[in-house]
């Protein structure tokens, strides 16, 4: 990254320890404003738990995290959506028993500060359904607006989700795992996605992905986590040829293709 | 079958059933007058128990003290202060509102069963306060005594007359279930929605879920609580028994007997629930085995309620012929 950029996102000495277990622990990394960090790491690296830390679903036994110049250590979830981080999830995480366009307007309509409307009609709000409009078109989901979240693909629910992500206009966007169990047509059509959303320069994107191709493919550096602690960063050309990785990690990519991290 | 279609329909029969629902007085057996009566009050007791389990998700065991409250409210203003009803029925409202906001704000951070088993402990605490506090709520008698107002200064309406106080009844629960809609249909009541399916992914997008929890639960209380203070007038008394826990099973039963996904789904259950009690107690005592039965079908076999199950029925039907 460029030093004389202040870091988006600068994380220092982190770590989290469940009874004795460490399962991250010591990890500093600064982000730099519109970059692509990807996070490797074979399964329980701690790359899930790193992320519930910046997300606030787990609260950090140490260390600091300052997003922006302000701490957000330890703030609820909420807080730090608002902040400006959003989040999608290993598992789909919608509302599936509400429209597609429904899902996204409630996104929507949480940022614009019209959730707390008890007085409006939902379905004729015209600033948050523009937006939505605009959100599935996007993320080329807008043929599927009126379908319940529950009845559309996997790969389809992702690419909702993310229009969700979206949806709260981020200045730091994390994704956990974006091309988990999709066939290799959606994980290329999510991939490109995900590269004209990094391209367009309104977002900071940190990454986790087993996918090696697509890892490679979208990081402009990559963290390469062992056993919660950080064993290497580099641009994805030192990642490549770094001894260590290659036996920690690079070596075994099938079996950790396979498997699925759950936290 | 066209939408449009559909929603004509929807209006006629909406509108079929207010005036059946206002002619009651004039067409149906003088005894009715008090069971109409009775079900409107219910009915939008049900339906503000709804937002919060219905629309929020989260099931309350401990709605009627916020009912009993409202009767206890409008039963003191008009013993002693002999207020207008319509100013007794606000005072009803804001003390059911206050003591929602001031429950919920300890049962909301919980979930689930533990939210289910705090409202009702809550809602104990409350009638052992009615039962026990004698110089102000009479204890076991309950507040009683009491001379009806006018609603309004200079209206002068009769509401000794049961035909008179029932039309009352029916205005002010379609004024409260209006707005009660018009909450359901907000964007707020879409972010409630949302809460029942995922909170988690809520406050991923940036919202407090706590406070919507406390927010919908509060304005249920204040529903709750102009019911409670409908119905006082109407019994002539306020009763610890409005508050006992088991009177908190009533909204729950209606609103799934009715249909708790549906906005009109608690107002048909308690129509049912009164209806029923009163043809089966006719010839039976058995009311609490049937009512059980009764249940039991509808949770295993009629997710929807009967009003979901109708609703699904007639547009299906109404569907094959176009």
């Amino acid at each position: 990254m460029n030093t004389t950029d202040t870091p988006i996102l600068s994380i220092r000495g982190l770590a989290k320890r469940f009874g004795g277990v460490a399962a991250v622990s010591g990890i500093d990394l600064d982000v730099a404003a519109r970059e692509t960090v990807a996070i490797i790491g074979p399964n329980g690296a701690g790359k899930t738990t790193l992320y519930n830390m910046i997300s606030g679903r787990m609260t950090p036994s140490e260390g600091e995290l300052v997003f922006e110049g302000r701490s957000i250590t330890g703030l609820a979830p909420h807080r730090i959506s608002r902040a400006g981080i959003s989040r999608s999830f290993q598992i789909n995480n919608i509302f599936p028993e509400m429209s597609v366009r429904e899902n996204v307007e409630v996104a929507v309509s949480a940022r614009r500060g019209t959730a707390r409307r008890w007085w409006n009609i939902a379905s004729r709000a015209r600033g948050v359904q523009d937006e939505a409009a605009a959100l599935v078109e996007r993320l080329s989901i807008a043929h599927l607006a009126e379908r319940r979240a529950a009845t559309i693909s996997y790969g389809d629910k992702r690419l909702l989700e993310l229009a969700m992500v979206l949806a709260t206009r981020p200045r730091l966007v994390l994704l956990d795992e974006p091309t988990a169990g999709m066939t290799p047509d959606e994980t290329q059509r999510v991939t490109a996605l995900i590269r004209r959303l990094a391209d367009s320069g309104e977002f900071t994107f940190l990454i986790t992905e087993h996918d090696m191709a697509v890892v490679f493919g979208l990081a402009d550096r990559i963290l390469v986590m062992h056993r919660g602690e950080r064993l290497v960063l580099g641009t994805p050309e030192e990642v490549r040829v770094h001894p260590e990785v290659r036996r920690a990690y690079l070596g075994d990519t099938d079996e950790a293709d396979e498997a699925d991290e759950t936290t | 079958m066209s939408r449009v279609l559909m929603r004509a329909l929807g209006v006629v029969g909406a509108a079929a059933v207010l005036a059946g629902l206002v002619a009651v007085p004039w067409v149906a057996p003088y005894f009715y007058i008090f069971i109409a009566t009775e079900v409107v009050i219910l009915g939008l007791l049900a339906a503000s128990f709804n937002l919060v389990f219905g629309y929020a998700g989260m099931l309350s065991f401990g709605h009627a003290a916020f009912y009993g409250v409202g009767a206890y409210a409008t039963a003191l203003v008009l013993l002693h202060l002999q207020w207008p009803l319509i100013a007794c029925l606000a005072v009803s409202a804001v003390a059911g509102a206050a003591l929602a906001l001031v429950i919920g704000f300890l049962s909301v951070r919980l979930d689930e069963v533990y939210f289910a088993m705090l409202t009702l402990a809550f809602g104990m605490m409350v009638f052992g306060v009615a039962y026990q506090w004698r110089s102000v709520t009479n204890g076991s008698d309950g507040i009683a005594g009491f001379m009806l107002t006018d609603f309004a200064p200079g209206v002068g309406w009769v509401l000794d007359d049961p035909a008179v106080y029932y039309h009352v009844v029916l205005g002010v629960v379609i004024v409260a279930a209006a707005l009660l809609y018009l909450i359901c249909r907000s964007s707020f009541g879409q972010v409630l929605r949302a809460i029942a399916q995922n909170p988690e992914r809520v406050a991923f997008c940036g919202l407090n879920v706590r406070a919507y929890r406390l927010a919908a639960f509060t304005v249920a209380g204040a529903f709750a609580g102009l019911a409670g203070g409908l119905m006082a007038p109407f019994l002539r008394v306020a009763s610890p028994e409005m508050l006992h826990w088991s009177m908190s099973a009533e909204p729950v039963l209606m609103a799934i007997l009715g249909g708790t996904g549906y906005f009109l789904g608690p107002f048909v259950g308690a129509a049912l629930f009164v209806l029923l009690e009163t043809w089966i107690t006719g010839f039976t005592e058995a009311w609490m085995l049937v009512l059980g039965v009764l249940l039991a079908l509808m949770v295993m076999f009629f997710r929807r309620g009967v009003f979901g199950t109708a609703l699904a029925w007639l547009t299906r039907r109404t569907g094959d012929r176009s």
